[in-house]
């Protein structure tokens, strides 16, 4: 086991780097000046030495190579420098932003899990009747549906919905508030997107875990224990959901990733301060040090969490490890 | 975001697969058994008819403003699903929009997994330096949210329909060529490869001859995945205005010019809403089905 | 009364009430109180009022500085009504041929952290904004070429000497970014200080900021004005999405978005609240263009640049157009309420802003043929913001196609569309705006003359006779020949040559809750945000 840690950590390295690589190019070949957003975007007039004095300021002036050796560098030394726009460091950016995208997607994972197990067994269990047809529909639909689309429906639907049954009009909030600063303005504010994106991410787990409860539903042990007559619910529960999970966990897992840096459309549509929405101010921006730096912490996250689930994968079948 | 999973699913789904039955069967399969997935070849159909005859049975031209009747609700006059800001008919423009997100589909859905088959195949066969390399290179590019490495491409590109075809494309490239090589190297294994070698056939002629016939159905099944996941990602980079530009009509355009105005006139929002809904809906089922029928492990006893 | 009555008083009372006479606020007596939330539609990179030129940045921060002079708060559609802030005895008239301004400084005006404010913060902030040393960034320094030397002989008392008299300075001095600082927090923590952090004389202090979300303001006591601010405070809110904003208003989480809402918004918003929302609405002073690119073989042909003007119903624009995007009144150079600004019957001699739009069309057709370029097929490139670029974008490829032109649309995101536009000069026809804060005719329509430094028509040193009326202009001391002058140096730009296409000027529009008081609405989104002077009638 731990010659096969010490392989698949080794292997993140060469994707970390290349993932650096690419993303130090993507940036620089876009193009755009930060310098020209921050004092052309008004269109009042400018004296163009600014533009040049900013350019300066940023080390933008420098070589490509001395740039990309200085953004390799930051991680050495764990300094990834200032935002070239606010000029406050990256971390601190990151930080004020991170404890909304982590409760988004934990309440997000809450909603998928608590939706799609429940769903994704009984329409296995019924496959090919009327009630795994409408798990099926319901599930494809989750993810056919422009999560946007939703989020702008949601909260339209919440005013029209106050206004005539209360009189008032309510929205949710639209500053963010520490759930343990004050729980109800917490809830009242991110509830609406977590369900938009949980119902999204279920859609997905649901029919994971059709598909795994299906696959695990033919297994020998199952019909045998069927064969001795095992009550069905007994047989579901104790052997076949067991062995259907890892799948679906993993799943869950992976996606889990994804949300914590991915959900840039959704941020937008529901205005929350959080990760997503910084990329997409980042890139929006061309700020260098701020996109750079996020897209890799997203990506670290996402091959930590995929070095996780195939490190619990080989710990509970060691066919892997020594594959 | 969200979409990306699919294919880890399928990934895992497929890892040991080796797939036996010719595909012609595989239809016959498909028709009889998914009536899911022929509801969803339905809406694909009714999607293809429409883009075909847009000029016939569009009531306007979706380029033509009326200021008179700008924002009108559904049934009025003849604009039967109302008019957006410019007094555009809204259904002419549904029916022509048709046209762009089939072309962004077929062609992101076929170039993506073509390029993944290819790339999939060739780091099976031939192994060894090649296959390490362009497997940690797949790596890279698998370790960004699809979203976040679309919204890269297209604003180092620039929006319009090509680069934000390129940026969806590029994506589904590495998860294309993952499934399709562990499928690949199964194959490889089988005696028959090797006796190909051995009675001195060419690499190529071994590879179009045996090999991809063979990886047939995870090919399959990730081109009509992709099928749905373009048409929304398109949809989504509009909404971040990186997409299709006006005055082309396209349904992520009308949904995110609707942002606007859909307060007041929500049909603006809502029709093309249901459109990409309905489409990728119809794609997802219909891609079900395929993957219901090819796949080994879940075809029904 | 059926909804859509209700409705129709509500816009009529509301727009009635803000655009007539200025409102019936002045008879009511402010209440003291609350706190005002408020939509900031950007993010804005630092708080320093010399370095930055957002109306992001100015929103949340204007509340903590004074300027010497600003614009009357209760009467700020006026371009000449200016009033004395941090001076006292009204704004100076020049001495010595018109080259000498002395301003008596207010006494006892205190800054937040205690210090007594004297003309030598002023002294000092000048000399940041108009002489800053290398290095130090000013975003403004060029509208102050005037200015020869600033002394201040003594604590009450500065003087600007200028280089040669012209109307031009005063409008300068009151740019709302001239945010005083003071001397010794310029001295003690240098000049970027001011980036993060705040110290000013103005009403509100700084409490917190949450980069990304929001800015927080408490009242500050010992304001220099008597009994104001009414407010104990504000909060400034930052939110990305136009549905959002419009949204926040409706479910009363925000008061007020002082940039404005589109037309279409602010009718919705009328329709779900009634009496509860006040609509202000103003001119704008900000016009939105097309420029064609000289550099471009096929726009060279000056006939080629009149079809296209030709092609723009601007009459029929202004009224489809203002119902669902900020742009409304037809104009010229010159802000259109402005005295220097061309009135309808001096419009219409203009190609292009004719009333007989078919027989304008023909000619546009005749032209193309004539210059051999029927059928024209050419780019717009056009600025990814919904209002207004997008949706006047959009308009016009639909006024080119009546004129045979085809035209497609590349609309690329802020930093890259300034690239093609001042880098790669890659267009064929772009759209293009020229928006300022304080109306100062004279300076802004520099925009139209080829070798100004927001001009991207690239035709600079191809058009001498435009560079030297607009040398006359600038030179001319009376109003009277000015405007002559604009006239000729309007039909020169616009029409002989149409170097530059005007579209419409835009259209402020701010629907706000009923019980935000004493805010008007000025004709720029930089201007009168003080807030001193707002309270809440709750």
């Amino acid at each position: 086991m731990g010659k096969y840690i010490f392989k698949r950590v080794l292997l993140m390295i060469p994707t970390l780097i290349g993932a650096a690589v690419l993303v130090f190019l993507l940036l620089r070949m876009a193009p755009g000046d930060i310098c020209a957003v921050r004092y052309l975007g008004s269109g009042l007039a400018i004296d163009e030495s600014q533009i040049e004095l900013c350019r300066e300021q940023l080390g933008l002036n420098k070589p490509q190579i001395v740039q990309f050796f200085d953004f390799i560098w930051g991680y050495v030394i764990f300094d990834l420098g200032d935002s070239m726009w606010t000029g406050q460091p990256v971390t601190h950016e990151i930080a004020i932003r991170f404890e909304l995208s982590l409760q988004i997607a934990i309440m997000a994972t809450l909603v998928a899990t608590v939706i799609a197990i429940p769903l994704g067994i009984i329409s296995a269990v019924r496959q090919n009747t009327m009630t795994d047809y409408l798990v099926r529909g319901f599930a494809i639909a989750g993810i056919a549906i422009p999560s946007f689309w939703l989020g702008l429906m949601i909260i339209l639907g919440l005013l029209i919905v106050t206004q005539s049954w209360l009189g008032e009009p309510w929205m949710p909030p639209i500053e963010f508030k520490s759930i343990w600063e004050d729980p109800i303005h917490n809830m009242a504010q991110l509830i609406w997107p977590a369900v938009a994106t949980g119902y999204r991410y279920s859609a997905v787990a649901t029919r994971m875990t059709r598909s795994a409860m299906l696959e695990v539903l033919r297994e020998d042990y199952v019909r045998t224990a069927r064969a001795k007559g095992m009550v069905e619910k007994i047989v579901i529960n104790r052997h076949a959901l067991k062995n259907a999970l890892l799948p679906v966990v993993t799943i869950l897992a992976l996606e889990f990733a994804f949300l914590m840096g991915g959900l840039v459309v959704t941020e937008q549509v529901f205005n929350l301060n959080g990760l997503g929405n910084l990329m997409v101010d980042g890139v929006e921006r061309q700020d260098f040090a701020m996109t750079q730096n996020l897209v890799m912490l997203v990506v670290i996250i996402y091959v930590f969490i995929n070095l996780l689930t195939d490190l619990a994968y080989a710990w509970l079948d060691p066919r892997i490890r020594y594959s | 975001m969200m979409v990306t999973v699919s294919e880890v699913q399928t990934e895992a789904d497929f890892e040991e697969v080796a797939p036996k039955k010719p595909w012609t069967q595989v239809a016959m399969d498909l028709s009889r058994k998914q009536p899911l997935g022929v509801f969803g070849l339905a809406i694909v159909l009714a999607m293809v008819v429409a883009a075909a005859l847009a000029n016939v049975v569009s009531p306007f031209n979706p380029l033509q403003e009326h200021f008179d009747a700008m924002l009108v609700p559904p049934g009025t006059d003849s604009y039967l699903l109302g008019t957006d800001e410019f007094g555009r008919d809204i259904l002419s423009r549904l029916i022509y929009g048709s046209r762009t997100a089939l072309l962004v589909g077929f062609v992101c859905a076929i170039v993506g997994s073509t390029a993944g088959l290819v790339l999939g195949v060739a780091s099976a066969y031939f192994g060894g330096l090649f296959d390490l390399i362009l497997q940690r290179v797949l790596d890279v590019f698998m370790a960004f949210p699809l979203i976040i490495l679309a919204l890269a491409v297209v604003a180092t590109l620039g929006p319009g329909i090509e680069n934000v075809m390129i940026a969806i494309i590029l994506p589904f490239v590495p998860q294309c060529a993952r499934v399709v090589r562990s499928n690949a190297l199964a194959i490889r294994e089988i005696p028959y490869v090797d006796a190909a070698r051995a009675l001195g056939f060419s690499n190529a002629r071994i590879i179009l001859r045996h090999m991809v016939p063979n990886v047939m159905a995870p090919y399959l099944i990730m081109l009509t995945t992709f099928l749905g996941q373009a048409i929304l990602l398109e949809a989504s980079l509009s909404f971040l205005g990186l997409g299709v530009q006006d005055p082309i009509p396209a349904w992520g355009l009308m949904l995110t010019n609707a942002s606007e105005f859909f307060e007041g006139s929500p049909w603006v929002a809502i029709y093309p809403g249901v459109a990409i809904s309905l489409s990728v809906f119809g794609f997802n089922l219909f891609g079900d089905a395929v993957r219901d029928t090819l796949d080994p492990k879940l075809r029904s006893r | 009364m059926s909804k859509y009555a209700g409705f129709a008083f509500a816009l009529a009372a509301g727009v009635g009430l803000a655009v007539g006479a200025g409102g019936s606020a002045k008879a009511e007596t402010p209440k003291k109180g609350g706190v005002l939330n408020f939509i900031v539609a950007a993010e804005s990179p630092s708080y320093d009022g010399h370095k930055e030129s957002t109306f992001a940045m100015v929103h949340p921060t204007r509340p903590f500085y004074s300027l010497l002079i600003r614009v009357n708060p209760e009467n700020p559609s006026s371009p000449t009504d200016f009033q004395c802030d941090l001076c006292v005895g009204g704004v100076p008239k020049p001495t010595d041929g018109g080259k000498t301004y002395t301003f008596k400084i207010k006494k006892g005006v205190k800054f937040h952290d205690g210090q007594t404010m004297t003309s030598q913060d002023l002294l000092a902030t000048y000399n940041k904004i108009i002489f800053p040393p290398a290095g130090v960034s000013s975003a403004r320094k060029a509208f102050f070429k005037m200015v020869d030397t600033i002394e201040a002989p003594d604590d009450e008392t500065l003087v600007f000497k200028l280089k040669f008299a012209t109307g031009a300075f005063i409008p300068a001095l009151a740019t709302p970014f001239n945010y005083t600082y003071s001397a010794k927090d310029l001295k003690e923590h240098g000049y970027d200080w001011h980036e993060k952090n705040v110290n000013g004389t103005g009403a509100f202090k700084f409490k917190e900021a949450v980069a990304g979300s929001h800015v927080e303001a408490v009242k500050f006591d010992g304001f220099h004005m008597d009994g104001k601010p009414y407010l104990d405070g504000y909060k400034a809110l930052i939110s990305r999405k136009m549905a959002i904003r419009v949204q926040a208003i409706r479910g009363d989480r925000a008061a007020i978005e002082f940039r404005g809402f589109p037309p279409k918004q602010r009718d919705d918003l009328v329709k779900s609240l009634g009496k509860d929302i006040t609509v202000q609405e103003s001119d704008w002073n900000c016009v939105l263009l097309f420029t064609p690119n000289h550099g471009r073989p096929i726009m060279q042909d000056p006939r080629v640049r009149q079809a296209l003007t030709l092609a723009v119903d601007r009459w029929g624009g202004s009224q489809h157009l203002s119902r669902i995007a900020i742009v409304k009144t037809v104009g010229g150079i010159a802000f259109p309420n402005h005295p220097l600004a061309a009135n309808k019957a001096e419009l219409v001699r203009l190609k292009g802003y004719g009333t007989d739009l078919k027989a304008s069309r023909e000619e546009a057709k005749k032209l193309l043929a004539e210059a051999g370029k029927a059928g024209i097929k050419f780019e717009l490139l056009n600025r990814g913001t919904d209002q207004p670029y997008k949706i006047v974008g959009t308009w016009l490829i639909g006024q080119w196609r009546q004129i045979g032109a085809e035209v497609t649309q590349r609309v690329e995101p802020s930093k890259s569309f300034y690239n093609s536009l001042r880098k790669t000069k890659d267009f064929d026809v772009s759209m293009d705006f020229n928006c300022q804060s304080v109306i100062n005719p004279i300076v802004d329509v520099s925009k139209y003359i080829g070798s100004a430094g927001n001009n991207y028509g690239n035709y600079a040193g191809q058009d001498q006779e435009l560079e030297d009326i607009y040398n006359q202009l600038v030179q001319e001391g009376d109003e009277a020949k000015q405007r002559e002058i604009m006239r000729v140096m309007e039909k020169r730009a616009l029409s002989d040559q149409a170097h530059e296409g005007i579209t419409l000027w835009w259209y402020k529009i701010t629907p706000h809750r009923s019980y935000v008081k004493g805010w008007k609405i000025a004709p720029s989104h930089y201007l009168n945000q003080s807030l001193d002077q707002v309270w809440l009638d709750k």
